[in-house]
């Protein structure tokens, strides 16, 4: 039996205790300075807008834990020292671990604006920014966000179920077209705008103005626009929570770094979720992999490596999904914001704005790489499968009606979808021959 | 648009507050002539000496007016008691029918007038109030604020209602006479359904009852006005409501014919097997025959049937009157539901004792109606398995605790914890149907909206989190949990048996195994 330290409860931590204990009867301890209960950090908006209570937002009931003998502890950890196997917590106290597993997950970026640490100026990634942003946003009737990505899309769907009016700084030409193609961003940025979102695309932040109690008064822009607001929410991405580290032997660059194991440079120590920086290549994944599923996923894979086999962090193909305001959306495979030199697409959307699909392909082989799909639900299931097998595309629309996933007698949209594809794509195709 | 909300409001609320002012809003005179038109001549002659200190006296309310009335009628009977004149005890309920005659003012004088505005101005209101909505913001959900509302979240609001709630369902049940001026309020409509009828607390209840499913029915619509699964549903339990249940059965009585509710079905029915009940529906000629047999084939093969094609829902969540309201005026408080493991186990005592115990009351029924006795293993059914169990479970648990408590513990408290019926669909849908909710692969983020709108208080997350499919017995199908799942992840499918439990393994990383996942316990 050995003694398995795990530092943070998010859902990285939170999968590998619950599978270690599934496979073994290790010794596991789990400690976060956060929360004392396993939360849904993707559900901290539900909370604000009164959709949940905290309550709620915890997928486990408490008395889990003892009964799965998971101990955990509320304690932020300070200092790893791997040379005799011990951390040491903020109240002095030192406690010895055969394994450590670091899933420490993110915190938000800040980039040195002026202002930047003035009261009602704000992200939001923990429990207690939010009940920061719960103080911050008493009497507040403007609120500007930096930032457009989707903790900034959230932000301002939070606020404005409280009535507070959102400006949105966007320094792209669309909302989150660094990630999404143009048809997609305009879709979202319009239906952002259908939400009475002040999006203020091809701007960015200068400076944050204080009043003379030190509170936000307001912001001003790259281009000289002066905003007044009294809240103002940092949305610009976030990074790997791993300062507590730097004074340790484990290896960091941006993130924890380790191998397709999920081993750091330190024998023992493993790093899943948020804080990982991955030192390999996988297609389709960026190195730091900041979404849950991958929290999930890499908490699976150290659990059966420490108790079982040895297994590779392996993730399937990309996949993600989020929600603008109504309109949900979902992404299998690989599409990027502008298409690659090999590569083909078609795009499709309902007229009323709402729905769309983006199918990305590979212009020789006809392989089908990623679909985009907005206010249409797919199966997982069917497009892992397809893309796996490396289906055409042409494969893959013959067969979409049986990877929708909407609930029935939902209107179906894949006649329409096929028959312009075959007018669109298939009649360039024709013309050229 | 919002100052129409807000003129809405208003009227319905006036004509909320101007129905319950109107409990207060009459006179009660008992004179000789009612006495003697409403009393049978046999106990005339015993009651006349005491009952005529009450004539020509005027009461201010009902409540005063019935306990001197049953206070009279009490102290007599005590009195053929005391001298064992057994024979001459007075049975018959007079005191809801004298109360009736005995009211004068307002509400007997301009009872078509009132009617108009209460539930004119007030259906007016509610719809000014509920139909903006679709103008004034884009369809989608919009829970906002029910964990912060006092209606919602058991706050004050939520504890009056349901306090009025509770107190309306006893006196429904228990002491109708205190609310003669509701019944007689309703009575234009009954006399125009049914000429020759006679308005009773239950005319009043099932009225109000599709009222409320027809009013909050517009408001789920509008509400999930995005989602045609919850349209279709809605329109479905109004219809079932005001046809089935409100216009047929009436109708049904005008034209000579048994009541009876084509939709209701043994055991959630559970005096369908009761002596009176088979005579009277046997002596009704070819329809009643008829509605005997559909009785029995709805519950014998419609059940099993349907149950096996598209799951429980098609009673529950589709065509029953408790799921009708439950879905529409239940709707503000379906997050309310308990949705602990500890909750589960009481709910599978329970229902299933509740179960155990109709069978039993039926096979004893049964067999007195067989036999023509009035006892089983010498004991009386009466009073030790109907009576307990109508007014256990079919007043109390139903209705007071089943309806009274939405605002405090969920709109499904009934059908979660007590319907026999849904024990028995459930039964079904656990282990022989092609219902399932499908879980969409990897893409949960366990937010946990599933388990918190689920109204049977399922932890929908736990079996979706872990990439499993939910198949519970006690799932109504409402659909809801797919509805506010913001990641796509929840669908009810009907589809081959095979599968159904589908994989626990989630997608994504390659070679991993898990080890058996079980079921919470
Ligand atoms: C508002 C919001 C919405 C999101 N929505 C989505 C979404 O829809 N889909 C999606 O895929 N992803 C989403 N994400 C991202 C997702 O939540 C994260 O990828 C995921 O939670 C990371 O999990 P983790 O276990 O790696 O880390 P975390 O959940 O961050 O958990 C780490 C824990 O460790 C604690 N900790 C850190 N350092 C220490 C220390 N030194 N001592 C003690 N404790 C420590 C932290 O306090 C924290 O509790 C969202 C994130 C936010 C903030
Ligand atoms: S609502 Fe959807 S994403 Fe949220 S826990 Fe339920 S199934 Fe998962
Ligand atoms: S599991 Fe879903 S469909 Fe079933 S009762 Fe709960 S919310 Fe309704």
């Amino acid at each position: 039996m050995k003694n398995i330290v795990i530092i943070g409860n998010g859902i990285a931590g939170i999968t590998a205790a619950r599978h270690i204990r599934k496979r073994s009867d290790h010794h596991i301890t789990v400690i976060s300075s956060e929360t004392e209960h396993f939360f849904s950090r993707t559900a901290l908006m539900y909370i604000y807008m009164g959709h949940m209570n905290f309550e709620n937002t915890k997928p486990y009931e408490d008395w889990f834990w003892k009964k799965n003998r998971i101990e955990l502890l509320k304690a932020h950890v300070e200092h790893v020292k791997t040379t005799d196997k011990t951390i040491t917590l903020s109240t002095g106290a030192t406690l010895g671990y055969d394994i450590l597993i670091i899933a420490t997950g993110s915190k938000s970026n800040k980039f040195g604006w002026s202002g930047q640490d003035l009261k009602g100026v704000q992200g939001l990634y923990s429990f207690q920014d939010l009940e920061e942003m719960e103080a911050n946003t008493k009497d507040v009737k403007r609120a500007v966000i930096v930032g457009g990505g989707l903790i900034g899309v959230e932000m301002a769907e939070m606020l404005l179920s409280r009535k507070i009016e959102v400006t949105f700084l966007v320094r792209e030409n669309s909302f989150w077209s660094n990630v999404l193609p143009r048809q997609e961003a305009e879709l979202i940025s319009k239906h952002l705008q259908v939400h009475h979102v002040d999006l203020k695309t091809s701007a960015e932040l200068e400076k944050i103005l204080p009043d003379d109690n030190g509170k936000v008064k307001g912001v001003i822009t790259k281009n000289g626009e002066q905003i007044d607001c009294q809240f103002v929410g940092l949305t610009v991405g976030v990074s790997p929570n791993i300062d507590f580290l730097k004074d340790s032997d484990i290896e960091i660059k941006r993130g924890v770094l380790v191998n397709e194991f999920l081993e750091t440079n330190i024998p023992d120590v493993y790093a899943i979720g948020d804080c990982v920086e991955r030192t390999y290549e996988l297609p389709g994944r960026r190195n730091i992999e900041q979404v849950w599923y991958t929290g999930r996923m890499m908490g699976e894979v150290v659990a059966q490596s420490i108790c079982d086999t040895k297994t590779k962090y392996e993730p399937g193909p990309w996949f993600n999904s989020a929600k603008f305001f109504d309109i949900e959306y979902q992404t299998y495979g690989n599409v990027g914001n502008e298409l690659k030199p090999n590569e083909e697409e078609f795009y499709w959307e309902h007229q009323g704005g709402k729905k769309a699909i983006h199918f990305v392909w590979d212009k020789n082989s006809k392989q089908f790489l990623g679909v985009n799909v907005f206010g249409i639900r797919l199966r997982h299931e069917k497009f892992d499968a397809w893309l796996r097998e490396k289906r055409s595309i042409e494969f893959v629309l013959h067969n979409l009606s049986s990877a929708n996933f909407d609930p029935e007698f939902f209107d179906r949209y894949e006649n329409e979808i096929v028959s312009d594809f075959e007018k669109k794509v298939l009649a360039i195709k024709s013309a050229v021959v | 648009m919002r100052s129409l909300r807000s003129i809405g409001l208003f009227l319905f609320l006036f004509s909320f507050f101007l129905f319950l002012g109107l409990f207060f809003m009459s006179e009660y005179t008992l004179t000789e002539e009612i006495f003697k038109s409403k009393v049978k001549v046999e106990h005339q002659e015993s009651l006349q000496p005491a009952m005529a200190e009450l004539f020509d006296q005027t009461y201010n309310t009902s409540y005063a007016f019935v306990n001197a009335v049953s206070g009279v009628i009490d102290q007599v009977n005590a009195e053929f008691r005391q001298a064992q004149q057994w024979d001459k005890v007075i049975y018959d309920d007079y005191v809801a029918s004298l109360t009736k005659a005995s009211t004068t003012g307002m509400v007997v004088d301009h009872t078509t007038l009132l009617f108009f505005l209460v539930f004119g101005i007030g259906l007016i209101g509610a719809l000014l109030f509920i139909l903006p909505k679709a103008k004034l913001e884009p369809a989608g959900i919009k829970n906002n604020g029910i964990f912060h509302d006092a209606l919602n979240s058991r706050g004050w609001i939520g504890i009056l209602i349901g306090t009025v709630l509770i107190g309306f369902y006893i006196m429904i049940y228990f002491y109708d006479a205190y609310i003669m001026n509701w019944i007689i309020l309703v009575a234009p409509l009954k006399h125009w359904i049914y000429p020759q009828g006679e308005s009773s607390q239950w005319f009043l209840y099932g009225f109000l009852y599709t009222f409320a499913v027809l009013v909050m029915g517009g408001r789920m619509i509008v509400k999930y006005r995005h989602s045609k699964y919850q349209i279709f549903r809605t329109i479905s339990v109004m219809f079932f409501q005001l046809a089935f249940a409100f216009l047929i059965p009436e109708i049904m009585v005008r034209l000579n014919q048994p009541y009876f509710d084509f939709k209701n079905m043994w055991p959630l029915d559970y005096d369908f097997f009761d002596a009176w009940h088979i005579n009277m529906l046997t002596s009704g000629g070819g329809l009643g025959i008829f509605m005997f047999a559909w009785g029995i084939t709805l519950f014998v093969v419609g059940v099993p049937v349907f149950v096996y094609f598209f799951g429980k829902r098609w009673y529950c969540s589709w065509v029953c009157g408790c799921g009708g309201l439950a879905e529409t005026a239940g709707d503000p408080f379906r997050h309310l539901s308990d949705k602990s493991v500890k909750a589960w186990k009481v709910e599978r005592w329970l229902i299933h004792a509740v179960l155990v115990f109709a069978v039993i009351m039926t096979v004893g029924v049964l067999y007195n109606f067989i036999t023509g006795t009035s006892t089983i293993f010498g004991l009386d059914t009466y009073t030790y398995l109907r009576k307990p169990y109508g007014f256990m479970i079919g007043s109390i648990f139903s209705g007071v605790v089943g309806t009274g408590f939405y605002p405090l513990m969920g709109n499904r408290v009934w059908c979660r914890f007590g319907c026999p019926l849904a024990a028995y669909l459930g039964f079904i849908q656990r282990f022989k149907s092609r219902f399932r909710i499908t879980t969409n692969g990897g893409q949960c983020i366990s937010c946990g909206n599933c388990s918190t709108y689920c109204e049977m208080g399922i932890d929908v997350r736990w079996y979706a989190q872990r990439g499993q499919n939910i198949i519970r017995s006690s799932c109504v199908g409402c659909g809801v949990c797919s509805s506010v799942c913001p990641r796509g992840v929840l669908n009810l499918e009907v589809k081959d048996e095979k599968g159904r439990f589908g994989q626990p393994v989630l997608l994504g990383n390659n070679h991993i195994s898990l080890p058996e996942i079980k079921a919470v316990n």
